[in-house]
């Protein structure tokens, strides 16, 4: 990634409070116009860095290059980032434009140019009907739009949000992330949003950061964390995951076997690992990569195609059974009590009902589901 | 059918007995200043029988020249009292607010002294204070209020600092950095939206030192040298060798002032609508 394409740059970042490390050396590029997503169960620092690339804290270590310029110790103020706040922190005692407007009188924007601007912005979030209006005559869903219309009036380097959805009902916050995604889109600044809702930050964000107890994690788009996670942590955070600790057994360059003891059996994985042979480690396989078949008493394993005989393939009785529409999700004991969770979709109206519980059954995934994860 | 709804305390306003209890009890409080208020009017040099209805005491209370310097010293203490306290006591609920430092929690309690010590003491303590440092008495007037106006201050800030404290609670400490990140110095915030947040408060701590300042008489006593002398002190002594009419309607007119005060105070410190 060239310079120029990069308006972020954190380098080896912490941040201690006494004894307490909130974020512990963060390194991390941002592009140029990307919606990007601090991600991160609470107290996992996302906030406390989110709040030094708006100025409000200072690095205890390391560097924070915005738009090329070292900005760790320039005051908010003077910083060219905005910041749409979880509370929205829209000034009760003045009316939506006059909010709007109070960023640009310290950018010595002529009078003349601020209607234009500020009704510009309005409109964008389509506020404009309501410029008149006081805050405490609005919604909060109307509130965030005029937090949103503030900030970007600013035309700023950077937007940052701070769990920009969390304070809005389920159906609202639904619509909103789309909005947001499309307002980036059509406004093409930077956008830095901190969540702790996965779901958030997989349907808005281009990539993702996940963090956990001051570090990162891994930073790839939605799809890699899911499929391709780096950890156990990321694994087990992004959506539901089965995860057996096991051995490896045999390691090549076009495929790896796994012995696992919880599983009952073995992990055929058609690629290869990286990790030392003989070394604990984990598998994960999500429920929806795991195929269900009816199992007769004594019935060969049916092995997956792609795998060698007895290898990702597992018998095991069904214990529970949520049915979620769309999908149903199965609980299923291995012979060593061991659970797994398996989900189907449903595709047809009658799916639901070929499996009930306390049926015997198999289950198997291809050689490429089960991901090796590094502790 | 439920044979009857349980009834939460407040129900029970609507029967007659706790009605004619209510009307009890404010009769008790307000019949004194009722018979003040009235016998203002009464055309008759004693306060004993009613005789009819007349201003004349308003008119001889407005033309005697001392009741007048008397009124006009207390409202101007009042006034210097309001805007001094106003700015020690906004300073001192925003630093307890604002800053940690060490003994904050005694330093705290400590505030409220001035409002917990009997009035006596206070304008014994103050006397003495003033004795003892030589403060000057012969100072030319209007300079020779400024004991007075030294002594409303110690006891009226805390009021107001009380009152701002409570207000700055609520105070939702985002809006102080949404100002920052709009471009604002932390002066410029500090002036557009921690000192909007105080308003309420400040309105409502200087109205209350104003009244404050306006009726009291014991500290005042105490601390005002030869020849200067307040509205309540100069009541005080025309009480002394009777109580005219005329005392009836200037205390008329001090009531008015203060009430006219309170309900200023109580509706600026109404919330306006919900805030963020």
């Amino acid at each position: 990634m060239n310079d120029n394409d990069t308006i972020i740059k954190i380098e080896d970042v912490s941040k201690r409070y006494g004894k307490v490390t909130a974020v512990d050396r963060v390194t991390l590029e941002i592009p140029r116009g990307e919606f990007f997503a601090l991600l991160g169960p609470s107290g996992c620092g996302k906030t406390t860095l989110l709040r030094m690339l708006a100025g409000f804290e200072v690095p205890s270590e390391g560097r924070i290059i915005i738009d090329g310029i070292d900005v760790s110790r320039v005051p908010p103020n003077k910083r060219p980032v905005n910041m749409v706040f979880q509370s929205y922190a829209v000034f009760p005692h003045m009316s939506v434009f006059e909010n709007v407007a109070y960023g640009l009188k310290f950018d010595n924007v002529p009078k003349a140019d601020q209607y234009g601007r500020v009704m510009a912005a309005l409109a964008d979030v389509k506020l404009d009907h309501l410029a008149e209006r006081k805050p405490d005559q609005m919604s909060g869903g109307q509130r965030q739009r005029v937090a949103l219309a503030r900030a970007l009036v600013k035309k700023p380097k950077v937007l940052l949000l701070d769990e920009p959805l969390s304070a809005l009902d389920a159906k609202l916050r639904e619509a909103m992330r789309f909005e947001l995604a499309e307002l980036q889109d059509k406004v093409g600044i930077t956008f830095v949003m901190v969540t702790h809702d996965q779901d958030e930050a997989l349907a808005m964000a281009c990539r993702c950061a996940v963090m956990d107890r001051g570090k990162l994690m891994q930073t790839a788009t939605p799809s890699n964390l899911y499929e391709f996670p780096a950890n156990k942590f990321v694994a087990d955070f992004i959506g539901s995951v089965n995860l057996f600790e096991g051995t490896l057994e045999v390691d090549e360059p076009d495929h790896a076997i796994v012995y696992s003891e919880e599983l009952g059996g073995r992990l055929y994985f058609d690629h290869g690992v990286t990790g030392a042979g003989g070394e604990k480690m984990w598998v994960g396989v999500r429920p929806e990569k795991i195929e269900m078949i009816k199992r007769a008493e004594g019935s060969t394993p049916p092995t997956p195609e792609d795998a060698p005989a007895g290898c990702n393939v597992v018998p095991g009785t069904i214990r529970q059974i949520s049915y979620l529409g769309s999908e149903s999700v199965y609980e299923v004991d291995l012979d060593n009590e061991r659970r797994v969770r398996v989900s189907r979709p449903n595709l047809s109206r009658w799916d639901q009902e070929d499996f009930t519980w306390d049926d015997e059954v198999w289950l198997r995934w291809h050689g490429d589901s089960p991901v090796l994860l590094q502790n | 059918m439920a044979k009857r709804a349980a009834r939460a305390p407040l129900d029970y306003l609507g029967s007659p007995a706790i009605k004619g209890w209510l009307a009890g009890v404010f009769l008790f409080l307000y019949t004194p200043l009722i018979i003040l208020i009235l016998f203002s009017f009464n055309d008759s040099k004693a306060n004993i029988v009613w005789k009819g209805f007349t201003f004349k005491w308003y008119v001889k209370a407005f033309e005697n020249d001392q009741l007048r310097e008397a009124l006009f010293n207390s409202l101007l203490i009042a006034v210097v009292v309001t805007a001094i306290s106003l700015v020690v006591g906004a300073l001192m609920a925003f630093m307890f607010w604002r800053f940690r430092f060490p003994f904050k929690g005694a330093l705290e309690s400590g505030m409220n002294l001035p409002i917990v010590v009997p009035e006596i003491c206070f304008g014994v303590a103050v006397l003495l204070f003033f004795a003892k440092i030589g403060f000057p008495t012969d100072l030319p007037y209007p300079l020779n209020l400024s004991q007075i106006i030294i002594a409303h201050v110690a006891f009226a800030f805390p009021f107001v600092a009380i009152v701002v404290r409570a207000r700055l609670e609520s105070f939702n400490p985002e809006l102080e950095f949404a100002a920052l990140d709009l471009g604002a110095t932390p002066f410029q915030a500090l002036k557009d939206v921690i000192i909007p947040h105080m308003r309420p408060g400040l309105i409502a701590g200087g109205l209350l030192a104003f009244t404050l300042s306006l009726d009291d008489f014991v500290i005042t006593f105490f601390a005002s040298g030869p020849g200067t002398v307040t509205f309540p002190v100069k009541v005080y002594s025309m009480v002394r060798f009777s109580v005219t009419p005329e005392v009836n309607a200037a205390s008329t007119i001090i009531i008015v002032i203060t009430i006219l005060a309170t309900v200023l105070a109580l509706r600026a410190q109404k919330p306006v609508g919900k805030e963020s």
